[in-house]
């Protein structure tokens, strides 16, 4: 991609499709996904979540840290910091796409994404890092107080009707909607 | 912590093995769990990677409305494993995780998750399936989500007083609020949101 001409002007409009879409179907990987739920539903007892995990790493280093102020707080108390199924989840999923990029000739090996380059120029990598640094900062604390994520919420609650979760789903998308088209619409 | 926890763990198992032949697969043996965890990660890592819900551009291009490939991801999944999840504790064999709706907090938290799920252009599974893809700026994606998770913790005594009561209905679902048959409003459910995906099907680009 013509990089000479994009590291001179800032913030070029940018086309997400002309960037290679899914490998396979979304629609069979969505309805494996679902039966995926079903099966962590029946063997796990748990629905398969991603936020919880981070959670239970900032627990931990907590009670490293500071452990007498960290189970002072209400959050660790209510859950007790512990090495367990949603943190081996997180885990697998490292793992699991990493088989997958690689089987598919998708590995990556890059700090910015061709994309960003292409909207903040080649030499934004602080930038970016403080950028998904702070977006990370206000997932945790979003899902947090909303309960979930886009797993937890988006596809385990909303799958079970749960109201809470078809409100946090759409919040999602409202929230993220609006600030992708104030950081890449304009 | 985990050596804790595991060590006595490893002894009963050892000492069952040891009386009688039977292996020491149980419902509730943690080793069992952990495993599973992984695996079930492993399958749901690949296959986020497979439908393109790791890229930063397949993320974005839905969040500026051009690209739909996750909600096509989001959709199919809820509605096969609405019709399975709701059959099955139907037939008894799985109890229902429902989380509380406390509408100030879904609404405050969604939002902040959704200008955050923006700015990293990940969210917590994607990112860390984006890690395993090798785009490292998800890194700094992980260490903010464990920075915010700490953080949400400081607050969690003030949310839980003042924001959580707003608008709290406890664990509600849609066949709690609408009178009528639970197996309708899931069919139903289901049949809305596949009309919703062949819509999309249609309409969108990608």
């Amino acid at each position: 991609m013509n990089l000479d001409l994009t590291s001179i002007q800032l913030l070029a409009k940018v086309d997400p499709l002309k960037y290679p879409g899914p490998a396979w179907s979304p629609y069979v990987v969505g309805a494996l996904i679902g039966v995926l739920s079903m099966f962590t539903f029946y063997f796990s007892n748990k629905p398969l979540g991603a936020s919880t995990a981070y959670a239970r790493i900032a627990g931990m280093l907590g009670n490293v840290v500071a452990p007498g102020h960290t189970q002072s707080l209400k959050y660790f108390k209510e859950n007790p910091t512990r090495f367990g199924w949603e943190l081996l989840l997180v885990f697998g999923v490292i793992v699991g796409a990493f088989i997958a990029a690689w089987s598919g000739g998708e590995l990556t090996g890059q700090l910015l994404p061709a994309m960003w380059q292409e909207r903040f120029g080649p030499d934004s990598a602080l930038l970016r890092i403080i950028v998904a640094f702070a977006g990370g900062g206000l997932m945790a604390f979003g899902a947090r107080m909303a309960g979930g994520c886009t797993s937890g919420h988006g596809i385990s609650g909303t799958l079970q009707l749960a109201i809470g979760s078809w409100i946090s789903a759409i919040c999602f998308f409202i929230g993220g909607i609006i600030t992708a088209m104030l950081m890449f619409g304009i | 912590m985990p050596a804790t926890l595991q060590k006595p763990q490893h002894d009963s198992t050892f000492k069952e093995t040891t009386l009688d032949e039977t292996p020491a697969i149980t419902p509730s043996s943690p080793a069992r769990t952990l495993a599973l965890g992984l695996v079930f990660g492993i399958v749901f890592g690949f296959l986020l990677q497979k439908g393109g819900v790791a890229k930063f551009h397949v993320l974005i291009g839905q969040l500026l409305l051009k690209d739909f490939t996750v909600v096509k991801v989001m959709l199919s999944a809820v509605v096969v494993g609405m019709l399975g999840i709701h059959l099955m504790h139907h037939l008894k064999l799985v109890a229902l995780h429902i989380k509380p709706t406390r509408i100030a907090s879904n609404i405050i938290g969604g939002l902040m998750f959704g200008a955050g799920f923006a700015l990293s252009a990940y969210c917590p599974g994607t990112g860390a399936a984006a890690l395993g893809q090798g785009n490292f700026d998800a890194l700094a994606m992980v260490v903010g989500m464990i920075a915010g998770s700490y953080v949400f913790a400081e607050a969690s005594g003030w949310i839980s007083r003042k924001i959580d009561p707003i608008g709290d209905n406890g664990k509600i679902t849609l066949h709690d609020v609408l009178p009528m048959n639970r197996a309708v409003i899931v069919i139903g459910s289901a049949a809305i949101l596949t009309i919703v995906l062949v819509i999309i099907e249609f309409a969108a680009v990608r």
